[in-house]
């Protein structure tokens, strides 16, 4: 706390006024602006796993709908000579991968002994009735994601529509409404669907996507509620509603943007448990059949066999868990990138 | 230590925060002593770094805290140098600490009885019934109506000023040499306010503690402190007793914040607010940063960072205006009155020698 | 409280006569009578069956007949088990489904508390990265997958444990560590983000500020503060865990209400289907009034506001 005036240096002019118009602009905010979906999607890139498992999803994604038009083998064509056949890569000798088995202690080619040719491979092997594993995993693939995807779709139209009129409505509306939330809610998921299921035709894809959507919404209709109800007293609603816009037109342009981080979030979460449910339905016989296919069936036929030729399970339970992980850890990100309180 | 008078001697403190957007330069060479039972106030508006500056006494900065230099002597140690471990011996026995937001600040799930105990089992080694029998006592001298009866109730029942007495009981309990108040008042009532700075004060004359007292609100300090420390954009720009940091300011920012403050012989109309906002201390800017803000700066203050000049032997300012080669300027006509006013001061016979404090 | 406990039992019996209403006449909807091998049956045959099952009366009467069963604590009779009542079943087996049950939430919450905890002390590190990754693979592996793969390499493989069947303690690991993935992946998600919350609370700044130790804020403090709402999950666990007993038990053969769930769906013994669905919602129901009981009980700051604080 020195104040030596004989070590400053003056120059002259030092002490001319400042000249504040020239001066920089005190005004100005030192960081760029961003838009809110710029912020969101650059603090995404910056979350590395959640950013991957983006990658990974248009991956699967890209493999699911368009594999078929690059991948020529019918997941349905059966071939019992060749049944249950492991994963052959030409050219590749790896233990697994080779066409080889091992069978009570002795390593045998499966494939010479079935009388395959040498043309004849199958990347991820065949199953019990010779059908390429392959194709039936994309297919299936393909399957429970349009299951997963639509389910999710009604199931957010009805959770966002119901939470938002809940909310919005408030009174007697809402209350009556979060009864029907509060009595749905304390039944079982499951067993909702597994009546749901059994009771419309048994089989079919549209019946297990009415089971998971008609099941799902109340988590949604729950959050888009609790927000409605924070933003609904805000200034902005309050001047908008002032000014007379219509109810709906207030709803579309400024209640459901900014609802849209909480439906994006659910949502991340809401379609792997579509497609978990899917599984589980498939998985215990009550949902996609033969020969369609799905991630559930084809882990549920591959269970059979699986002391013997653990790749007909192991494959698509594999595809199953990246989807999974791969959506809830983007849910995770997304959560961390919308929530402007974890900004670091 | 420099001078045995002083409790807290903090020198040349730089803490920075890294964050995603780089380092933000929190302090800036920051030194100030707090001596043995007095009230040293650091005023400042948000961002200025004076709750940075109290935590790093306490050890409490974020993890993503760096101080880059300087020390804090405490019993002749450097508190930066100490261990985790050794913190913990010191936190809440010998430096304590008061939160703002006396509505969060208690755990919602353990009796204040028991909240106010821990530092006593924790410090003095005191089995759970002893330390609660004299956290009672603390109940008391805090002024809690019925203390036996509410002891064993939660956070939740008590109002607002109720529980800021409480927090104030857990600092004091161990009677701490040091305190340190982060704007104790500011989510209180005005009424209550006035109420909780009685009751410090008082406890402060009865367990003989020094007081860091931090707040944004100059009103607060003037019935407060016996010093003033004004802090900007992670400096302290000026530094001295009530009575000079009141009547005799120097500083351009000094001003502006009295400038701001409403009194009873401001004259109509004469309230103003600083224009402009903070410097971000990402960049700090050279020179002195309330110069972008500043209606009085000059060409030196981009340029050069003003040293502390000094006004009297307990009054010091950084302003390139107490250069002597600088022009003479007129301080805003509220600061005038105020100067005017602390020449009589001066004056021995002065009538309004006292008058200072109760402002 | 007294009031708020009154309207939560008659919203509990409101929600069991909707499941049941409901389940009745699904089930209706549906083809399919207790008649197996129908070919070989005469008329009066068929006839007396049908009457055995009260199917001859018409729907509303059955209808009536059912609800007023369930208040006497008949479910009816089950079409597989041709003259077993279907509270007899799942009474019988009620034993297995809630050991294993109960294992599988212990051994989940306790391990998920102690995986969320770590997460959120030592945050960012690689402690809490392996605690994320675990529990984020206990979401992403389905129960039945996790078995499956259980049975293989613990059991089969490895002889460890037994592969099926249900004859004593050392039975139960393999379903039970199945089962508890789940419960124990959702708690240390739960745990890890209301710890991260708490412990940055101003009461644990003031806990840190009064020099407790590490271990003594968690325990004291944040522990407590990050359980109570806690509490609130077990409703969901406990759905989440029937879902996981209907295969886990088929895989391993545990005689328990999942696995007859099951069964009675693929061959269509639509009372045991109806009466396992009325016992699952009422089983959830209970347990959801039970922890908004126990959360009203040990969160202090809700304790009195049924009285008006």
């Amino acid at each position: 706390m020195a104040d030596n005036l004989k070590d400053i240096e003056i120059k002259p002019g030092d002490f001319e006024p400042l000249d504040k118009t020239a001066g920089p602009d005190n005004e100005r905010i030192a960081a760029p602006s961003l838009t809110f979906g710029q912020d969101v999607w650059r603090r995404l890139k910056s979350n590395k796993t959640a950013f991957t498992s983006f990658i990974v999803l248009v991956l699967m994604f890209l493999i699911a709908f368009g594999g078929q038009a690059v991948y020529h083998h019918d997941p349905n064509a059966q071939e019992p000579k060749y049944a249950n056949l492991p994963p052959k890569i030409p050219g590749v000798g790896l233990h697994g991968l080779n066409g080889h088995l091992n069978q009570s202690g002795k390593d045998v080619d499966v494939y010479a002994a079935a009388g395959a040719g040498k043309d004849v491979h199958y990347i991820l092997g065949t199953d019990y009735l010779g059908r390429d594993l392959l194709a039936r995993i994309m297919y299936g693939t393909r399957i429970s994601l349009e299951i997963a995807l639509i389910a999710t779709l009604i199931d957010l139209t009805i959770g966002v529509g119901f939470g938002i009129l809940s909310g919005w409505k408030g009174g007697r509306v809402d209350l009556f409404m979060q009864r029907v939330i509060e009595i749905l809610s304390s039944i079982p998921q499951l067993v909702v669907m597994v009546l749901m299921a059994t009771a419309f035709t048994k089989t079919g894809m549209a019946s297990i996507i009415a089971a998971i959507a008609i099941t799902g919404w109340t988590t949604m209709a729950r959050l888009t509620r609790a927000q409605t109800l924070q933003l609904k007293n805000q200034d902005f609603i309050l001047a908008a509603r002032t000014l007379g816009e219509s109810a709906p037109k207030i709803a579309w342009k400024h209640l459901l943007p900014n609802l849209s981080s909480v439906i994006i979030i659910q949502t991340m979460f809401t379609i792997p448990s579509a497609i978990f449910f899917e599984a589980f339905l498939s998985y215990i016989g009550i949902g996609i059949s033969s020969p369609q296919a799905s991630l559930g069936t084809l882990i549920s036929d591959g269970q059979k066999n699986f002391q013997f030729l653990p790749y007909q399970m192991w494959y698509p339970a594999i595809v199953l868990i990246i989807l999974m992980l791969a959506f809830n850890l983007l849910g995770d990100g997304m959560r961390d990138a919308f929530d402007p309180k974890s900004k670091r | 230590m420099e001078n045995p008078e002083n409790v807290i001697e903090v020198r040349n403190l730089e803490i920075d925060f890294h964050t995603y957007a780089g380092e933000v330069k929190a302090i800036r060479d920051v030194s100030f002593d707090l001596r043995k039972g007095e009230t040293l106030a650091i005023v400042g508006e948000s961002g200025s770094g004076k709750s940075v500056t109290t935590r790093s006494l306490m050890g409490l900065l974020a993890p993503n805290a760096e101080i880059k230099k300087g020390s804090i002597m405490f019993h002749g140690e450097d508190i930066i140098k100490k261990s985790e471990k050794d913190m913990q011996h010191i936190r809440g026995k010998d430096i304590a600490m008061i939160f703002q937001d006396p509505m969060t600040s208690l755990d919602p799930t353990m009796r204040i009885g028991m909240q106010i105990a821990e530092p006593l089992m924790k410090h003095k080694g005191l089995k759970k019934k002893e330390a609660v029998a004299q956290a009672l006592e603390m109940l008391k001298l805090v002024g809690i109506t019925d203390p036996e009866a509410r002891i064993n109730d939660y956070p939740y029942q008590f109002s607002g000023g109720m529980r800021q007495r409480i927090v104030i009981a857990i600092a004091l309990v161990c009677y701490p040499e040091v305190l340190i108040a982060d704007e104790p008042t500011t989510a209180l009532d005005v009424t209550i306010q006035a109420q909780i700075l009685d009751l410090m004060k008082d406890l402060q004359n009865r367990i003989d503690t020094s007081i860091i007292f931090i707040t944004h609100d100059l009103g607060v300090v003037a019935g407060m402190a016996d010093r003033v420390a004004v802090m900007y954009a992670g400096k302290i720009v000026e530094y001295g007793t009530v009575d000079e940091i009141f009547f005799n300011p120097q500083h351009p920012y000094t001003w502006g914040l009295l400038n701001s403050m409403p009194t009873l012989d401001t004259a109509s109309g004469s309230l103003r607010a600083i224009p402009g906002t903070p410097p971000d201390l990402l960049d700090p800017p050279t020179g002195d940063a309330f110069a972008a803000r500043s209606d009085y700066a000059m060409k030196i203050d981009t340029e050069k960072q003003p040293p502390f000049f000094k006004v009297s032997d307990t009054h010091y300012a950084a302003t390139w205006l107490l250069h002597p080669d600088a022009p003479k300027v007129t301080p805003p006509a509220e600061i005038v009155r105020r100067q005017k006013k602390f020449a009589e001061m001066q004056k021995p016979e002065a009538p309004f020698a006292h008058t200072a404090s109760k402002e | 409280m007294r009031k708020y406990l009154l309207k939560r039992i008659f919203y509990l019996f409101l929600t069991l006569f909707i499941v049941a209403t409901v389940t009745f006449f699904l089930m209706k909807l549906m083809p399919g009578t207790p008649l197996q091998n129908e070919a070989k049956l005469t008329a009066t045959e068929k006839a007396a069956i049908l009457a055995q099952y009260g199917l001859d009366k018409p729907v509303w009467l059955q209808y009536f007949i059912y609800i007023g069963g369930i208040f006497k604590g008949s479910l009816g009779l089950s079409f597989q088990f041709s003259d077993q009542a279907v509270s007899y079943l799942i009474g019988s087996r009620m034993g297995p489904s809630m050991q294993l049950g109960g294992q599988a939430l212990v051994v989940g919450i306790i391990l998920g508390i102690i995986l969320g905890a770590i997460g959120a002390i030592r945050k960012d590190t690689w402690a809490d990265r392996l605690a994320t990754i675990l529990s984020i693979l206990g979401i992403a592996v389905p129960s039945f997958v996790l078995a499956i793969l259980l049975q293989y390499y613990l059991g089969l493989k490895t002889g460890w444990f037994p592969v099926a069947g249900w004859e004593g303690f050392a039975y139960t690991i393999l379903p039970t560590l199945a089962l508890a993935a789940s419960p124990l992946a959702e708690t240390a998600r739960f745990i890890r983000t209301d710890m991260v919350d708490v412990l940055s609370s101003d009461y644990i700044e003031l806990a840190k500020a009064k020099g407790l130790s590490k271990f003594g804020i968690v325990y004291h403090h944040a522990l407590r503060n990050s359980l109570i709402p806690m509490v609130t999950l077990i409703g969901p666990l406990a759905a989440a865990l029937m879902t996981g007993s209907m295969v886990v038990e088929n895989i391993f053969s545990v005689p328990g209400i999942g696995e007859q769930f099951v069964k009675s769906i693929l061959v269509n013994d639509y009372p045991t289907i109806m009466g396992v669905t009325i016992f699952y919602s009422a089983l959830l129901c209970l347990l959801l009034l039970l922890t908004d009981i126990v959360y009203g009980i040990i969160d202090p700051r809700i304790r009195l506001s049924g009285n008006g604080d």
